[in-house]
């Protein structure tokens, strides 16, 4: 491949103040329609607007993560244009100085890490919304009018889709465990833009980009920016040239289109907020919000480790998800067997959750339960195996562990006469197969070990079983 | 016994010694304000309630510094209820559902809200001929104008209709009406009065103020319009002001500055000689007269008129027919809502300046216009900053000229009318606070003075205008009005 890909990404992380960043109304998601608006959202005539310092923490709290640098004085200005879902006419932004300047994230494809540097991320309002369904003509939903955005704008440094896609992950991550943003994308709290271009392999200058606006999965950021890489190369290859142009992602068609250019040609006219006055930061505030500063995925790791002597790749697993180690923490004072939780969580939780796409939050899982299945299984109540299908029936019907396995009489056997006895008989009855593996046929030890779980439905004890089986069958060869 | 030309003091008087009941006080108010309908101040009046709210004080006896005392708002504060045009077809059905803090403060002083006041639209001129709703007439002389923009107010109070209005000063809003019809204004330190529900035109500049027959009033009205309000964060974080209690307290050793960039504009002989006068009449108040330079004031006019269209253009973009204000009834898609609503909404002044704040930020043009202006802003400031290490206030006319003829003014060239601002526009380019108060007469129409004070110093400039007025009779002089009833 002779073209190498160059990508930026503006990415739009709504934060997760209780107010909005100019008004005092609620930032709650979901609710019926301009109900969460008062008259700072709507632009009425002789409204102003007050700053929420919340967003500020937030946003500096971010800026202490990936090692940015705090403008103490930070001022807002008008960017303006005409919407309808833009109540005053103008956004609320930051253009000349933004809260955060300089710092990087670091992605790991594979293995290889590589740092991403950023250059700039602002303090901003979100629009309103326009809705088109459900009654005729247009409708305007202020709730998410005021709502704070910090947008966090990436050096032009990416160089493929997958490393875009490593880069909003690792910034999911980031803004979760911080609590700056639930992140949650569906919900529209992390979304981007991405700037695509492309140049021979060598080259140092710029290729001519397009923006491709407003991608708001993980899936569709991989999508999008592959398509409009290909068509980027169909385009100079067939010595056409690249328009520079914004396009939006057609993910039921999956292609990118250009928008009208209406919808973009606009001068925005940026000029300071007379409304403001500058916003300053105090080094106590700074203190304060590096006094109270979460713990990150790598911190918490080590701790897992050291602490309760989960291994490294398990460790690591749990505690690059906010809600799997949040999760791990609030059981690990139930449980037990602390490694055994951090296995099952990995393994059988994760994949279903995989299986079904879901967070762990969404789910039927919770520290009650789990905690109670793995005291199950480490005083030897029930076996992994029987383990698995409690796990199942959570999952689909959220039964209790405890009542369950009473009720279906799961509890496993452990009485190792009772054990001894099963086995002499099912050893009476294969005579057969007792000589043949005898006679060096070892294999037929999962043999027995079938007859015996299936004797028990599952219910014996396998160590025990193992145990005794292999007594019992060296006491027939003697 | 009448009320009219009565001042709030006056007033007051007549209540505590209970010669007018609260209700026959508003009654007679609105009788008044009917009788001198031609004027057109007022866009709308509000007397069911203002009568509601007599009643009930006449029943409750309490006693507040402006219990009952009948007060005009100029149209561009919202109130609650209370339909708020700004002077403009766009917003002639626009009904508030809040009050302004400045409307709310006057109401908890106990005053009574008589009515909304005529003005240029969006407080965009210098002679109220731009308003929607009609010239108003200067109560000195039918078919002149009163000033702009809070004409309605400064010819409500000229007419003895109301004791005192409210008004809006972004480059002379208050002081040059106040001064063309021979009243007293003040416009106060930029944050000193909260904007909260002032409808903006050029947010830097704007600032809230009252026009009233004297100096005295003046102080009283501003003690209870001021303070810090948490919804304004370019609110001062000052306590209301407390002047009115000191307005006798004796000025001593004060200097005076004449500003010697002034001497050059071609003021008539008769202006010149009314200045001449006051500088006297100061003089043997005990002041010191001293000259001083503002090397930079000539560039305020052009600086304003950048600065202050800019903000406005942004402003202004609310009113797109979409949300609430006027909606053209000719659209058939969104670009023609946007652009039928605001060419059928906004008159010829404000498109202008619409236009011209446009242009000034458009990319490209920035550097050139915006940025320089607030450059120069900076310079503007400074030099006032300099000028006041010399003296305590600064003395100036209000304004060029005296009130003119309707049409007769800026019809050819705007900026002519632009030009009545000369004297008025810095104090609000630097957000200082300045008063205007009358100075005599020429050929039967009103001339003002301007007496610019340092930040915060409201109360200084009150007190030398309170003592100037004890000395002389200018602000007591009323029109006849007999070519109005």
């Amino acid at each position: 491949m002779k073209w190498e890909t160059v990508i930026g990404l503006e990415a739009h992380v709504q934060l997760s103040t209780e107010t909005k960043l100019f008004s005092r109304a609620s930032t709650t998601f979901g609710d019926e329609a301009n109900t969460n608006v008062n008259l700072v959202d709507c632009g009425l005539p002789g409204v102003l607007p007050t700053v929420n310092k919340n967003a500020f923490y937030k946003a500096i709290r971010f800026g202490l993560a990936i090692d940015a640098s705090i403008n103490k004085v930070s001022i807002f200005d008008r960017k303006n244009y005409f919407y309808p879902d833009l109540p005053k006419g103008y956004q609320i932004t930051q253009m000349e100085k933004p809260i955060l300047e300089g710092g990087s994230i670091e992605i790991n494809i594979d293995g290889i890490k590589r740092k991403i540097n950023i250059t700039r991320a602002h303090l901003e309002e979100d629009a309103g919304k326009s809705i088109h369904e459900g009654f005729k003509g247009t409708g305007i939903d202020l709730n998410r009018s005021g709502t704070p955005l910090l947008e966090i704008v990436s050096e032009p440094e990416i160089r493929s889709s997958q490393e875009a896609v490593a880069y909003m992950k690792e910034l999911h991550k980031i803004v979760t465990f911080l609590d700056v943003s639930d992140g949650e994308m569906s919900q529209g709290s992390l979304r981007c833009d991405a700037n695509v271009s492309i140049r021979l392999k060598g080259e140092t200058a710029l290729g001519t980009r397009t923006e491709i606006k407003n991608i708001n999965s993980f899936k569709f950021i991989e999508k999008a920016i592959e398509y409009e890489v290909k068509r980027q190369i169909a385009v100079l290859e067939s010595k056409k040239k690249v328009e520079q142009e914004t396009r939006l992602y057609d993910s039921v068609k999956n292609e990118t289109r250009p928008m009208r250019s209406k919808e973009f040609a606009n001068d925005y006219r940026y000029f300071p907020e007379p409304d403001l006055l500058p916003v300053v930061i105090t080094d106590k505030e700074i203190d304060d919000i590096k006094k109270h500063f979460p713990e990150m995925p790598k911190e918490k790791s080590i701790r897992y480790v050291q602490k309760f002597g989960i291994n490294e790749s398990e460790s690591s697993i749990i505690s690059n998800s906010k809600n799997l180690a949040n999760f791990f923490e609030d059981c690990i004072e139930i449980v037990n067997d602390k490694t055994l939780l951090a296995k099952i969580l990995v393994g059988d939780i994760s994949s279903l959750l995989n299986k079904d796409a879901k967070e762990i939050t969404d789910t039927n899982f919770t520290p009650e339960n789990i905690s109670q299945l793995i005291n199950l299984i480490s005083d030897g109540t029930i076996s992994g195996k029987i383990a698995k299908d409690v796990l199942e029936q959570i999952r689909s019907k959220n039964i209790d562990p405890i009542e369950y396995i009473k009720a279906q009489g799961l509890v496993q056997i452990s009485d190792e006469d009772a054990i001894e006895k099963i086995i002499l008989e099912i050893l009476a009855k294969n005579s057969e197969q007792v000589k043949a593996y005898n006679n060096g046929k070892d294999k037929l030890f999962g043999f027995f070990v079938g007859q015996v779980m299936k004797a028990t439905q599952g219910k014996a004890n396998p160590k025990s079983v193992n145990l005794i089986l292999k007594k019992a069958l060296s006491n027939e060869h003697t | 016994m009448t009320i009219q030309f009565l001042t709030i003091s006056e007033l007051k008087d007549l209540i505590k010694k209970k010669k007018i009941s609260y209700e026959e006080l508003i009654d007679e108010t609105f009788q008044l304000i009917k009788k001198y309908s031609s004027i057109n101040s007022f866009i709308t009046l509000n007397q069911k309630q203002a009568l509601i709210n007599a009643k009930k004080l006449d029943k409750n006896n309490l006693q507040t510094n402006l219990t009952g005392i009948p007060i005009a708002q100029k149209d561009l504060f919202c109130t609650k209820g209370l339909k708020t045009t700004c002077g403009s077809k766009m917003l002639s059905n626009f009904v508030p559902p809040y009050d302004a803090t400045v409307v709310s403060k006057l109401n908890d002083a106990g005053s009574i809200c008589i009515g909304k006041t005529n003005m240029d639209e969006f407080a965009m001129g210098s002679s109220n001929e731009t308003s929607f709703y009609g010239n108003v007439h200067n109560p000195w002389k039918f078919g002149y104008v009163p000033g702009g923009s809070s004409g309605g107010s400064a010819a409500a109070v000229a007419a003895g209709l109301v004791p005192a209005a409210t008004g809006t000063d972004t480059g002379g809003s208050i002081r040059q009406p106040a001064a063309l019809c021979g009243l007293t204004g003040i416009k106060p330190t930029y944050g000193r009065v909260s904007r909260w529900g002032m409808i903006a035109f050029a947010s830097s500049l704007d600032q809230g103020g009252p026009i009233c027959r004297n100096a005295e009033d003046c102080a009283l009205l501003l003690d209870a319009m001021s303070g810090y309000d948490e919804k304004d964060t370019t609110s001062l974080k000052l306590d209301s002001t407390k002047i009115h209690n000191n307005i006798n307290e004796s000025l001593e050793h004060l200097n005076i500055g004449i500003v010697n960039e002034f001497k050059q504009n071609d003021l008539s002989a008769d202006s010149q000689k009314l200045f001449s006068n006051a500088i006297s009449e100061f003089e043997s108040l005990g002041a010191k007269i001293s000259e001083i330079s503002l090397p930079n004031i000539a560039q305020s006019v052009p600086t304003y008129y950048v600065v202050a269209p800019a903000e406005c253009s942004s402003n202004l973009s609310r009113y797109d027919g979409v949300k609430y204000g006027h909606r053209s009834s000719n659209a058939d898609d969104l670009e023609s809502l946007y652009v039928n609503s605001r060419s059928e909404g906004f008159g010829e002044e404000v498109k202008r300046r619409i236009l011209i704040g446009t242009y000034v930020l458009s990319s490209g043009y920035y550097d050139a216009y915006y940025k320089k202006a607030q450059q120069v802003r900076r310079l503007i400031k400074n030099d006032f900053g300099n000028a006041f290490n010399e003296v305590d206030v600064i003395l100036t006319p209000t304004s060029p000229s005296q009130a003119f003829e309707f049409d007769s003014k800026g019809k050819q060239d705007p900026t002519e009318l632009y030009l009545e601002d000369l004297y008025t526009i810095s104090a609000n380019l630097a957000g200082l606070p300045a008063l205007s108060m009358p100075n005599g007469s020429i050929n039967g129409l009103p001339v003002g003075i301007q007496l610019i004070g340092n930040y915060l110093e409201e109360e200084k400039i009150l007190k030398l205008g309170h003592h100037f007025q004890k000395e002389t009779d200018h602000h007591l002089k009323k029109p006849s009005l007999e070519e109005f009833a």
